[in-house]
């Protein structure tokens, strides 16, 4: 026993090494099977707080740049009112008059922390569930989608975005509309996304729109990105493509998170029909 | 004895500072990325106890895993760093000389030394930081150019600051 014991001090380092390295690796195997079930994470108060203060003080060195994308936003929301059309055909008065249920509803909200260059990369929302946030929401941007909500406390959310190993979303060629999915490609590149699975029929151009296919959490025709090349390695039965991404997630300022009203009647009916299999 | 908590605990609050507010924004074409605020693990005192060594280093890598929203993975790697620090101090520096030179730092332990001593240490880090993050080997090379181009980022950096806050050998 004494032998051990000094053993043991005389290698303490060692062993403490041991203890340490375990505990550190349980505390990160457990972050990763159970997605942001911690609390050590952006969102919680010191964090979150500390990264709203120092974004408020970023936000002053972009002002102009976010004006002028929101003037051109201003602008281009203003062509699509029904004032700025010329009505000249029956059919459009019919589209005018038919009530519809509004199905999206857009919160915007301000990203407060952001990254793109590690492998799985997160953003930090200044919204919360008080702002009706909740787990499972779309994110957009005025150019692009950005990614889903993964993890909601009262005041900041935490969003996986695009650029992450484990994000997929559904998509579709903006021109004849084939089905496919995109996630983020091998490579670790901000600017390029992979689009697979779309059917061998499809006869993809390269400078094409990759638009959602309404599928997902997303509505439809939100522009995703490109097609820049087509030479990626296919699964046999299916195309893949790559896509240069339309967002610039380095620089993205204000987001929009997507609420659908149907979400749960839609998931709620989709559950029943697997429980009745 | 309070001067020199007094001075890490200064050199710990700039050190994650400048990793999550600065550096954490900073990347080079995507491939190297620093983590310079393994400086603060790096500088402290050769008498520090393995235990304290450790326990410090776990919570260094924890608060800035809080701000990368990676929990555990830089504490881990931060903890593998604390044991090769202590088997490389063992191996180069003779226990007798501790009473002159408390901290290895660029100006007391010389060039030669700390640069070896950073780079390695450096490198070990980096190393199993990224493959942790990675969780894979299947872009093998690329993470390992990764690592490579981090670590000499970090280690320059860490050079400059050796150099910013050189004084001429000081004996009391």
């Amino acid at each position: 026993m004494r032998n051990l014991w000094i053993f043991v001090s005389k290698y303490n380092a060692f062993f403490l090494f041991l203890i340490f390295e375990v505990s550190a690796l349980v505390i990160y195997i457990k972050y990763n099977s159970f997605q942001k079930a911690t609390f050590i994470n952006s969102s919680n108060q010191l964090t979150g707080n500390l990264y709203a203060r120092i974004n408020e003080f970023y936000g002053y060195l972009s002002l102009k740049k976010v004006n002028d994308s929101l003037a051109r936003e201003n602008a281009q929301l203003r062509n699509q009112l029904k004032s700025s059309f010329y009505i000249d055909t029956i059919k459009k008065h019919k589209v005018t008059d038919t009530v519809y249920k509004q199905q999206y509803e857009y919160i915007v909200a301000r990203v407060i922390n952001n990254s793109v260059n590690r492998s799985n990369n997160y953003l930090t929302l200044n919204k919360g569930s008080n702002d009706g946030v909740t787990k499972g929401m779309g994110v957009i941007c005025s150019k692009g989608i950005v990614g889903k909500v993964v993890y909601v406390s009262a005041h900041f959310a935490v969003v996986q975005s695009l650029l992450h190993k484990d994000s997929q979303f559904s998509a579709m060629l903006a021109r004849n509309k084939d089905i496919g999915y995109v996630e983020w490609g091998d490579d670790i590149n901000p600017r390029k996304c992979v689009l697979k699975d779309v059917s061998n029929n499809a006869q993809p151009r390269i400078g094409e729109w990759v638009v959602t296919s309404g599928y997902s959490l997303f509505p439809e025709g939100i522009p995703i990105g490109k097609v820049s090349s087509l030479h990626i390695k296919g699964g046999g039965y299916s195309l893949n493509m790559e896509v240069a991404v339309s967002v610039d997630f380095s620089k993205l300022e204000y987001v929009d998170v997507v609420e659908n009203k149907f979400a749960g009647e839609q998931s709620g009916l989709e559950a029943q029909q697997k429980k009745d299999e | 004895m309070s001067k020199a908590i007094f001075i890490n605990l200064v050199r710990f609050v700039v050190l994650v500072f400048i990793q999550v507010f600065l550096l954490k924004n900073i990347s080079v074409y995507n491939i190297s990325a620093p983590y310079f605020y393994i400086l603060f693990i790096l500088l402290l005192p050769f008498e520090t106890p393995n235990l304290l060594l450790f326990v410090l280093a776990f919570i260094t890598g924890l608060t800035i895993d809080a701000f990368y929203d990676t929990p555990g993975l830089n504490a881990a790697a931060c903890i593998l760093l604390a044991f090769v620090r202590i088997v490389f101090i063992s191996i180069t520096v003779q226990k007798e000389g501790f009473d002159n030179e408390p901290e290895p730092t660029l100006s007391i332990m010389g060039f030669r030394w700390f640069f070896t001593y950073a780079l390695v240490l450096t490198l070990f880090h980096h190393f199993f930081l990224f493959y942790l993050e990675s969780f894979n080997f299947s872009g093998l090379e690329y993470i390992l150019g990764r690592v490579i181009f981090s670590s000499l980022f970090t280690v320059f950096l860490m050079l400059i600051s050796g150099l910013l806050f050189f004084r001429r050998k000081e004996r009391k």
